[in-house]
């Protein structure tokens, strides 16, 4: 067993965990932060990125000690108070989510997707980049939209800020 | 039409807590003082086991215990059931082999659970699970259909010899036989449709707790009908009584059929929870969901057609051999029989079917209902026989199509169905303009020219939605009846709740069935709650698979709301002294009619639990329950119309243009609606060109991770174009038919007869990788 301490979601944290535990399951398990789900062992599925030091992570190929002191934020994290992530609005409005269960994984992606294309995105680009998420439910026809969608969005707001 | 009633794109209610992941899937709750279990599972394909050894297992670190297959025998806990009662054509009943939940002698897949070990941490019952020493003779396996019929093959059960489990059919031998005797031209054609995992993104999993001075269980677990389950393990399993076992389905992420059923691991869960005296969580990983969900499709099927010298459709000869694995699932008989060969009509005028269904076991896992249901199996054979049929006489495949629609309803087709309303030549219309289809010739040659290879596949589906009534399938051999349930709260402060026995695992219904309430009572969706998944919260229930929720389910509530509403004119009529035949409802008022007299519907609903000034004789409070029977299925169709292109050298093919034109009579949410056919056309060409389960002789599960199992990605799919016809289904007040289906039925077709019409070869298996169509290219 092991102290790792990190930062999640602006706020320090410690935890006892095994050597072997994935940040994944230190997020789920012992944080109670269970919006970042599993959905397969292969780290093929995406439904468990979260940003680690703004980065988007599989965070089921992460050990929970690989993350000691950085800074990690989840899906729990990114909405400022009651007002949404344009992401997350954006999966609203465009029904970009059926049953969910993707869906975290899928909005963490999509921003990290946004920001590292500074805004200039096309349906081709979200496609290939979404590549490390699988949706069962959508058909990615309303995700590819939300994220467009959300890339207009989120250069408002950033312009805005 | 309210902004939030019928036929709005009312964004979801249900969004905000899975967007800000506050989503309670059955993996995020805990319970004080949980235990995990973990199986040990058979790494053979068919194997007897000769022994087990615990006791290491039993001495480590956390383990609270290790319970195998002979206790549950000791227990007397039940085998699984399979609820569907099929006849064969010889008279005698289904030939099964006992399923129980870990084998004690026997193992007939790979995967199949032998023992459990329940430990503190889910990584101590990991570890504790490697120590578990099972001792195996290994007997030879069948992993395929071909294999399991041989002569001289393995047996898997005693019961079913040849390994055969049911032989049956359907239609008039004889006349269809005559049909093909005096037909002008035959059209015939060997069909595999591939064997698919389901693949829901949130894996199967299951929590059990056991309170022992009231001899109850809870059941938390990720089913598509909780109500069903419940009945299932309390009257089958010997584990608890009906009124002793409460089952909850909170968020599920996804189900497609593969969460109708129950499964062992739910069973021994609750079992051990007695066994340990703590609460016992099941999570399964994707491995073992490819290795333990119930299996899609999986059939050989070989059907030809006979037309006339019109070119009309006389007959049509189907005999399929469908693979249900090493053991019979919870509905696994009815998919390639009752909703699979009634079907075969299509959406054209047949005077003459007949098909053959002969269901066998293989050491694989068992196969079930899957997106569609015996629907995609059906609508792939008679589409891809249209096509043949169409490109063998030279004639467009959408004209000999619409030649042979049906025009006429309602119309009884040889095979049970009788379809009550379409308009087909509608949405191969729609289809047809929405993608240029008299353009496509100019289109082909101009790919030629840069050396591509163009095609273009039509594909007209029908599906028959909301099994029903309960007294028919009844006769057909269903265990259960096929009705749904409904209850209609109105507080005394005005807000409503809407219990329902379907089960939303990403439908939307928590927003689409509250636009009916909001409808009718001229309110906001958000004074209406839907509560659903708890059995003990809504009496009964079927849940939700068939595209049977917005049909049956939503008209229950529509029943249950009638009687509410009658009930509130009759209190508003009194409050206001005036004729309840007077009263309207409107904008949340009851109204007098010509008059400017009102009273608001929390007035009226506190009024009704106050009790002090109600019509004599009435009893206080609002709320009403009804159970609606449908009358018959209803009958969505479409055109769906595919246009590929394909690269000879590599036989990479890729997407020009995806339309889909469905009829699915009235849409309750248009938003939601398009939604789901977007995710069925995804399986429906995941299907078609990427999908598709691999055994190898020995039974080893060759695609057992998404590393080699391919999903649809977004960049494997194109951004598909949606139009809808309307004719309003006759069946039930609402007239809606139901969608959720709809493109996992129709799209394989449209795929594999676009490609096939590419390439100029028309033996094409799915999946349609680029590797077998290289191969269809050069030979």
């Amino acid at each position: 067993m092991s102290t790792v301490k990190l930062t999640v979601n602006g706020k320090a944290v410690s935890a006892e965990v095994e050597d072997r535990t994935l940040l994944v399951h230190l997020l789920r398990d012992n944080l109670n932060l269970t919006g970042t789900h599993v959905g397969c062992d292969t780290s093929q599925c995406g439904a468990c990125v979260v940003h680690i030091d703004g980065r988007a992570v599989k965070s089921c190929t992460v050990l929970a000690g690989q993350a000691a002191g950085s800074n990690v934020t989840t899906i729990e994290g990114i909405a400022k108070g009651d007002e949404l992530h344009p992401m997350q609005a954006a999966f609203r409005d465009n029904h970009g989510l059926q049953c969910g269960y993707c869906t975290p994984g899928m909005i963490m992606s999509a921003i990290d997707i946004v920001h590292r294309h500074s805004g200039k995105l096309d349906e081709a680009t979200v496609r290939h980049e979404l590549e490390g998420n699988i949706c069962r439910c959508t058909g990615y026809h309303n995700i590819v939209k939300a994220v467009l969608d959300a890339a207009g969005r989120m250069k408002v707001a950033q312009a805005a800020e | 039409m309210g902004v939030e009633g019928i036929g709005a794109s009312v964004v979801r209610k249900e969004d905000r807590r899975f967007i800000t992941g506050k989503g309670r899937y059955v993996d995020d709750i805990k319970l004080v003082g949980m235990t995990h279990a973990h199986f040990v599972r058979s790494p053979h394909a068919h194997a007897r086991i000769k022994s087990i050894d615990t006791s290491a297992a039993m001495n480590m670190p956390g383990v609270v215990g290790v319970l195998t297959g002979q206790q549950l025998v000791d227990d007397k806990i039940g085998n699984l059931i399979c609820g569907w009662a099929i006849t064969s054509k010889d008279g005698t009943g289904m030939k099964m082999g006992a399923w129980p939940a870990m084998a004690p002698e026997t193992v007939r897949f790979v995967g199949q659970a032998v023992a459990v070990v329940v430990a503190e941490t889910k990584n101590q019952a990991k570890d504790a699970a490697e120590a578990v020493v099972v001792n195996y003779e290994e007997l030879p396996a069948v992993p395929d259909i071909r294999a399991a019929i041989a002569p001289g093959a393995p047996q898997l059960h005693p019961e079913a010899p040849g390994n055969v489990i049911y032989d049956w059919t359907i239609g008039d031998e004889g006349a269809t036989d005559a049909a093909f005797k005096s037909a002008a031209n035959v059209v015939s054609l060997d069909i595999t449709n591939n064997r698919l995992v389901p693949n829901a993104m949130e894996p199967r999993a299951a929590i059990a707790e056991y309170n022992e001075p009231e001899e109850h269980f809870t059941l938390y677990t990720t089913s598509q009908n909780p109500h069903v389950a419940r009945l299932v393990l309390s009257a089958f399993y010997n584990i608890a009584q009906e009124h002793k076992l409460r089952v909850v389905a909170p968020d599920v992420g996804g189900g497609f059929g593969s969460k109708i059923f129950i499964y062992p691991e739910e069973m021994v869960a609750l079992w051990a929870s007695k066994k340990v005296g703590r609460p016992v969580k099941w999570t399964g990983d994707r491995t073992e969901a490819f290795l333990t969900d119930a299996h899609g499709r999986d059939h050989l099927t070989k059907a030809e057609m006979a037309l006339d010298k019109d070119n009309k459709v006389t007959g049509l000869r189907v005999k399929t051999y469908a693979n249900l694995g090493g053991y019979m699932s919870l509905f696994s008989s009815s998919v390639p029989t009752y909703l699979y060969a009634t079907l075969l009509s299509g959406q054209y005028n047949i005077p003459n079917i007949f098909a053959e269904v002969i269901s066998v076991y293989t050491n694989t896992v068992p196969v079930d209902a899957y997106r569609g249901a015996g629907r995609p199996e059906a609508s792939f054979v008679v589409e891809r026989l249209m096509e043949t049929a169409a490109r063998q006489l030279k004639i467009d495949p959408a004209e000999l199509r619409r030649k042979n629609f049906i025009t006429q309803f309602p119309h009884q087709t040889p095979v049970i169905m009788a379809y009550d309303i379409g308009d087909f030549n509608a949405s191969l219309d729609a289809a047809m303009k929405a993608i240029d289809y008299a353009g496509f010739p100019a289109r082909k040659a101009k790919a030629k020219s840069e050396g591509k290879l163009r095609g273009i596949g039509v594909s007209c589906y029908i599906e028959a939605c909301g099994i029903a009534p309960s007294k028919a399938v009844g006769s057909l051999g269903a265990g259960v009846g096929l009705w749904e349930s409904a209850e209609v709260r109105v507080n005394p402060v005005g807000t409503i709740e809407v219990l329902t026995g379907s089960h939303s695992h990403g439908q939307g219904h928590e927003t689409s069935f509250c636009q009916l309430v909001a409808e009718r009572l001229g309110i906001p969706i958000s004074q209406v709650q839907i509560v659903h998944g708890d059995t003990d919260k809504v009496q009964f229930g079927m849940g939700t698979y068939g595209s049977r929720s917005a049909a049956v389910g939503l008209t229950a509530i529509l029943k249950a709301m009638e009687k509410v509403e009658a009930k509130a004119k009759k209190i508003a009529a009194h409050q206001l002294e005036a004729s309840e035949n007077d009263i309207v409802i409107e904008n949340g008022e009851f109204k007098v009619t010509g008059t400017d007299k009102s009273i608001a519907l929390p007035m009226v609903a506190l009024a009704a639990y106050t009790a002090h000034n109600l019509p004599d004789g009435m009893e206080p409070g609002l709320k009403e329950g009804a159970f609606y029977d449908p009358t018959n299925f209803t009958f969505p169709a479409g055109a769906y119309i595919c246009e590929m292109e394909v690269d000879a050298a590599t036989g990479k093919t890729s997407f020009v243009n995806f339309v889909a034109a469905d009829d699915f009579g009235r849409l309750i949410n248009p938003m939601i609606v398009e939604g789901q056919v977007h995710g069925g056309l995804a399986q429906g060409i995941g299907q078609a060109l990427l999908e598709g389960v691999v055994y190898d002789a020995s039974g080893q599960l060759v695609t057992a991770s998404f590393m080699d199992y391919t999903m649809p990605r977004a960049d494997d799919l194109p951004s598909f174009k949606l139009s809808h016809t309307t004719t309003l289904c006759p069946g039930n007040p609402l007239g809606v038919k139901g969608c959720g289906e709809a493109g996992a039925i129709g799209a394989s077709a449209a795929v594999i007869n676009a490609i096939t019409d590419a390439i100029g070869n028309n033996n094409l298996e799915m999946p349609a990788t680029p590797d077998r169509v290289w191969h269809a290219i050069h030979g």
